[in-house]
């Protein structure tokens, strides 16, 4: 089963150069993404200095030689600290997304699929999260389980299942009803199986689509839970925090802090909404504009 | 269905979901790992302490009483009282309310206007270079944090050019004190409202220049979304015969774009505009954050710092409550615009 959902994939993402500008931004997307990712992961390799090194260049020195993106009120590297510092985000990203995946989804198919009762309540219980501002929430859940981060990661996820269940549950509610759905009950599908493999292969666009636009709404969460003081212990270098603290240097005129940290943020989260952006037209034809 | 009959409806379906709502709110903040009030103190009170005050902020009932407790003071507009200094939270966010919307007002005008603007004029190139600049540009609004966009502006146009004051209200001394006239006293809290009631333009030019940065960092980040809404509704719009016929009678491109095809998108935008109303809270906390802004975000922020669970709990209530009554107008105002949603 899950092989032929690759199969009806590949055709599709192989030729991404052939697919116009929609193939041309996930193509961008992703090599953004990708180049954030490897430099995090090579950080121990290619850092030139230790990031939590304090007292090792001038105390807020502008960019220059030794320094290429200066140094912070500590002295230590900002360089390093960009390097090293994308780190936690992307954890705490993956994580909320994995665990949004793995509720949403599931959630979203049951429910719509069983129809009545259980989807109205459900259906409101997830209206009324996704109503609510997603940065309150999370604000909310991430200041009682305090530090760290799986709460972190949690607290994001809370506030994006309902973007999942909602579009499982308008996809399953429109697929429900297609001809070759009924066809398959006719042959004898029971309700698992018409789920698993008539209706779930033709969701699973849509998911791939949402869940990498949703890298992007939780990376932005994550610094915005930063930001308002909740963010990870601070003996792990982070973009978040050096913008949270670079704003206090701000009216000295001090913009090395802030501006390098946060442009990185911002190429992430970049690459994260243009390849969703590319997926979404790639995948759902029918939303091409 | 008649409107009233709607309005009457759609109200009932609004209290099981304000009743969810405050429900969760409560899960969170009492049920969840982590009791608040030793969190609160971090371990520096002894327990007859703590035990008083339980008992002073209620928090020393049954789960059940308290939640029971906290429904019932709400509807008499109670949010509790602060673990600070046990003042009412209530009270705290009412003063703080107008300078969040005052600066939601600003942003949302600054989001739609922008936002329009650039969607017509991508619609109008539509697959040109310019259409997709634009496109990239609503892409991109959406990928920047608020308060480093926000940062930005405030080195460029507040520290290195010194054109716009980088935080507060207004300068201190100026705040606006609204129309008096004899016993008679009206102020909304709105700055550049107060200041035109009192007659005083410098105040409101100086009210304005406070917003002026704040707002368009806000209205600039939510302005992509409209972007992309009234581009794709005006490309299908323009295919449409009525607006082939507008053509062929002669009417000018730019009455053809703004006075047929934009007036299509009217509704998706009103509706738009109430769907954003909860991303235009989250992003007033972290732009007030930003600027300094004495309003809702940075009281909650503040309440943060200081571990003050009660307050947070409250303010986090307000944004919820705020959030569905003005989902509720949205719907509302839409049924009366487009007759066919009450069907």
């Amino acid at each position: 089963m899950r092989g032929r959902i690759v199969v009806q994939f590949l055709p599709r993402l192989a030729s991404l150069r052939k697919r116009g500008l929609a193939g041309w931004i996930t193509i961008i997307g992703l090599v953004m993404v990708t180049g954030v990712v490897l430099m995090t992961l090579s950080a121990p390799w290619i850092s030139p200095h230790d990031p939590n090194e304090i007292a090792l260049g001038p105390v807020l020195g502008p960019p220059s030689w030794s320094f290429p993106l200066g140094t912070n009120n500590m002295g230590q590297d900002m360089l390093s600290r960009l390097i090293w510092g994308g780190s936690n985000m992307l954890q705490v990203a993956l994580l909320a997304v994995i665990v949004c995946v793995t509720v949403g989804v599931p959630v979203g198919l049951l429910c719509s699929f069983a129809g009545g009762l259980v989807d109205k309540s459900s259906s409101l219980v997830m209206d009324s999260i996704y109503a609510f501002p997603g940065l309150v929430l999370a604000i909310a859940i991430s200041a009682m389980l305090g530090p760290g981060v799986v709460n972190m990661a949690l607290s994001i996820a809370v506030v994006y299942v309902p973007s999942y269940y909602r579009i499982v549950r308008s996809q399953v509610l429109s697929i429900k009803e297609l001809p070759y759905v009924e066809a398959a009950r006719t042959i004898g599908a029971r309700g698992r199986s018409t789920l698993l493999r008539y209706i779930l292969p033709n969701v699973l666009p849509s998911i791939v689509a949402v869940a990498t636009m949703n890298f992007a709404d939780a990376i932005l969460t994550a610094a915005g839970l930063t930001f308002v003081g909740l963010g990870l212990p601070i003996s792990t270098p982070d973009w978040g925090w050096d913008l949270t603290y670079g704003r206090r240097l701000l009216p000295s005129g001090i913009w090395w802090v802030i501006a390098f940290p946060g442009l990185m943020i911002v190429i992430l989260a970049l690459g994260f909404a243009l390849a969703g952006e590319g997926l979404s037209e790639l995948l759902n034809p029918k939303l091409e504009q | 269905m008649t409107l009233r009959s709607y309005v009457v409806s759609r109200v009932l379906l609004t209290i099981p979901m304000i009743l969810l709502l405050l429900t969760i709110v409560f899960v969170i903040v009492r049920i969840l790992p982590g009791d608040p009030v030793l969190v609160h103190f971090e371990k520096q009170a002894t327990p007859a302490m703590i035990e008083e005050f339980r008992r002073e902020l209620g928090l020393d009932k049954p789960l059940a009483q308290q939640y029971l407790d906290y429904l019932l003071g709400l509807l008499h507009g109670d949010l509790g009282k602060s673990m600070a200094d046990f003042s009412s939270v209530g009270q705290q966010i009412f003063s703080a309310f107008p300078a969040t919307l005052e600066l939601s007002i600003y942003s949302m005008a600054i989001a739609v206007l922008l936002g329009v603007f650039l969607g017509a004029r991508a619609s109008r190139s539509y697959n040109s270079i310019e259409d997709h600049s634009i496109r990239i540009y609503g892409i991109a609004s959406y990928a920047i944090p608020v308060f480093f966009l926000g940062m930005i502006f405030q080195l460029i146009f507040g520290i290195w050019l010194h054109l716009f004051p980088t935080g507060g209200r207004i300068s201190l001394g100026m705040e606006p004190s609204g129309l008096t006239a004899g016993d008679f006293h009206l102020s909304t809290g709105l700055y550049t409202v107060d200041s035109l009631l009192e007659g005083n333009l410098s105040e409101f030019v100086e009210a304005l220049r406070y917003l002026f940065l704040p707002s368009l960092t806000l209205g600039m980040v939510l302005s992509g979304i409209f972007v992309r809404l009234t581009r794709s509704n005006m490309i299908e719009t323009l295919r449409l015969d009525f607006v082939t016929a507008a053509r062929a009678r002669g009417l000018s491109e730019r009455a053809v774009l703004y006075g047929y095809a934009l007036r299509n998108a009217f509704l998706p935008i009103l509706t738009m505009m109430g769907l954003q109303f909860a991303a235009l809270l989250a992003g007033a906390i972290l732009t007030e954050t930003t600027f300094s802004w004495p309003g809702l975000g940075r009281y909650l922020v503040d309440r943060i710092a200081f571990r003050d669970y009660t307050a947070i709990q409250g303010a986090i209530v307000f944004f919820g409550l705020l959030v569905a009554l003005v989902s509720l107008v949205v719907d509302i105002l839409y049924a009366y615009f487009d007759p066919r949603i009450r069907l």
